[in-house]
């Protein structure tokens, strides 16, 4: 059967209890529940194994910055039980770090690299976070408030 | 879409490429004599420079390349509805080794851009670019706040011919493709090699 959100954080709740902070529903977008980082990787395995909730299939990793924090949001969905949530983790934005999920959800592997690519959140316990879309050796990280484009790249002039 | 000034006969392409008045009488002389003789079906006698640049005109060869969603335009020219093929342009060549003309269809990324440089040094000679679209002629939407986007594709490889629009028309490029035949229509390569300026 299908839980709400309310349900999927009442869950959470008593299990985790302190980790796992409010939740949220506002009158459009969808609802999420807002957790302690350092508690991702218990909470995520918890929310793929545990036979109430079920999230079998990541649907995507986001990262936003907002200037003083960086947010990492994770969409998760349930075919077994036809319900989702959004799980949003509050990270420092001098050296924003969370635990991969790459191990449960293998679809996280290219989302991970693309939030470090533009945002540069370190996900921890996974092999090869390199970048994914931007060259290599590109300095910086684009989608960073205080992102300063480089002048050049190698040796072609950007303004 | 302008009327295109390619010479179709001998005596079209002699009046082009021979300003002089003394020498154009000369050749215009030379190709009467051809045809009183009766030859005229099979040989015409023009400057080799504009027997070699009708040559060069009728038959570009594009690179097959395209890089985002005027290529998509590029290949509707290419396509029956629009038929480059009736300019002599429509071979698409997989290989730079074997083309003239390099569309830049598209945005060109810094990622891209070092390919982009190299497919352009691998293309024999007499080559041309044409930037299609507003991303390859200046950067286009993506130009203040596109962080991974070159400034037009000139700042890397030399262009010939600009195609704005965002994607152009077919018809933008069809146009295009005929400026450039008047372009290399004018070239004096072979007088300016043998003979100087």
């Amino acid at each position: 059967m299908a839980l709400t959100l309310k349900d999927i954080h009442g869950k959470l709740a008593a299990k985790f209890s302190e980790k796992v902070f409010d939740w949220l529903e506002p009158e459009a977008g969808d609802g999420w529940i807002e957790i302690e980082p350092l508690a991702w990787a218990e909470i995520a395995a918890h929310l793929k194994a545990d036979p109430d909730l079920q999230f079998d299939y990541l649907r995507m990793i986001s990262g936003v910055d907002y200037s003083d924090h960086i947010q990492v949001v994770y969409h998760l969905m349930s075919y077994a039980r036809d319900h989702d949530c959004v799980i949003k983790v509050k990270l420092e934005r001098k050296d924003p770090r969370v635990a991969s999920v790459m191990d449960l959800w293998p679809a996280a592997d290219w989302h991970e690299r693309e939030t470090y690519d533009m945002l540069g959140v370190t996900f921890e316990g996974r092999d090869e976070l390199r970048r994914i879309l931007l060259p290599e050796d590109w300095v910086g990280y684009p989608l960073r408030k205080d992102y300063e484009q480089p002048d050049e790249y190698h040796g072609i002039t950007h303004w | 879409m302008t009327e295109t000034t390619r010479p179709t006969t001998a005596a079209q392409m002699i009046s082009d490429a021979v300003q002089d008045p003394k020498e154009r009488r000369r050749y215009l002389g030379l190709m009467d004599q051809i045809k009183s003789e009766g030859l005229g079906a099979n040989m015409a006698i023009v400057p080799l420079d504009a027997a070699v640049n009708w040559a060069r005109e009728s038959s570009i060869w594009p690179m097959t390349f395209g890089l985002a969603c005027c290529a998509i335009e590029m290949m509707a020219v290419g396509a029956p509805k629009f038929d480059l093929d009736r300019f002599g342009a429509g071979a698409f060549r997989a290989t730079p080794r074997q083309a003239d003309l390099m569309i830049v269809a598209g945005t060109v990324v810094y990622k891209m851009a070092p390919r982009v440089k190299r497919l352009y040094e691998q293309m024999p000679d007499p080559k041309f670019v044409m930037a299609m679209g507003a991303c390859t002629v200046g950067g286009g939407p993506y130009y203040k706040f596109g962080y991974h986007v070159v400034k037009g594709v000139d700042k890397i490889i030399p262009v010939d011919i600009y195609v704005p629009g965002c994607p152009p028309r077919p018809e933008a490029l069809l146009d295009a493709i005929f400026r450039l035949q008047e372009k290399i229509d004018v070239q004096r390569n072979l007088k300016i090699r043998y003979q100087g300026n």
